[in-house]
């Protein structure tokens, strides 16, 4: 059992900020996670659903939040995560994701925090929001 | 419209093999940094049976069943109108590589705003280990573009 630094809510527990998103990334995604949707990898399809181009896959930033999760704490504390998709992120969008002490609680008879996330753009629109619960003082398992 | 016969539909439960190469493609992917993730090494020195399975991944394999957009396809959801809403898991314990997953999805609720421009499915999905211990829930809510 260690200790974890003395978090207070409002502190900005971690930050990540992401390269634009490619074509590439969209493609790989697609393997990767086995959604074939089309509509985030086949230009022809998104143009004849009306959209000028493909668009990010939600669940591919969401991924990147739980990235930004795993960096900061052992993937064994996570005990919820959720998301809610406010806007389509587009090629070329530069992702910054922000976590952010929201609640400190005690259940299930262990120390756990609430975090506040989100993830805007290169203007300051957000894309996603979500929350996550985290344990606290876990080593890896 | 979709039709609302469907609320309260349970689709027949698949079985998903976890994959150790599809764990180190999904984390390449997304620039994982974490070498838990990648090299078994690292997850075995880390206390883990195998490469320990990323927080949203749970969501990818639900299409890796027989037939991956049956839910999609059985509810006639078009991918043109498809967005994702909402996600959220709520995960019992880590799962590792190696495990097999028995998904069963729900449909919870189907809804509509704006006089049907909008509809909404919520889908319930429940994943237990072949001991038919939960391992986590899923809720997915999907918005169905009419308008």
């Amino acid at each position: 059992m260690t200790h974890a630094p003395a978090l207070a809510i409002g502190d900005i527990f971690a930050t990540l900020e992401l390269p634009p998103v490619t074509r590439t990334q969209l493609a790989l995604y697609a393997g990767a996670s086995g959604d074939h949707n089309p509509i985030h990898i086949d230009i022809d399809f998104a143009h004849a659903a009306g959209e000028k181009d493909v668009f990010a896959q939600g669940m591919f930033v969401m991924a990147f939040l739980g990235r930004l999760l795993t960096a900061n704490a052992p993937v064994t504390a996570l005990r919820a995560f959720s998301t809610r998709f406010l806007a389509m992120t587009r090629l070329g969008d530069r992702l910054t994701l922000t976590a952010t002490v929201a609640e400190l609680l005690e259940a299930e008879g262990e120390r756990r925090m609430r975090l506040d996330l989100a993830v805007r753009d290169q203007n300051g629109e957000q894309k996603l929001s979500g929350a996550a619960i985290l344990a606290l003082g876990l080593q890896d398992l | 419209m979709i039709d609302r016969s469907f609320i309260g539909h349970v689709f027949d439960p698949f079985t998903v093999e976890v994959e150790k190469g599809r764990i180190r493609f999904f984390a390449r992917t997304i620039g994982e940094t974490n070498p838990v993730f990648t090299d078994e090494v690292a997850a075995h020195a880390a206390g883990y049976a195998s490469l320990p399975l990323p927080p949203t991944q749970l969501f990818c394999l639900e299409m890796d069943g027989p037939d991956p957009f049956l839910f999609f396809n059985r509810l006639g959801l078009d991918f043109a109108r498809l967005l994702h809403g909402e996600q959220s898991f709520a995960h019992k314990r880590v799962v590792c590589a190696g495990e097999r997953l028995t998904f069963t999805q729900k449909v919870a609720d189907i809804y509509d705003k704006k006089n049907g421009a909008l509809e909404f499915v919520l889908r319930e999905t429940s994943v237990d280990d072949e001991a038919g211990r939960r391992v986590a829930d899923l809720k997915s809510t999907l918005v169905i573009r009419n308008g």
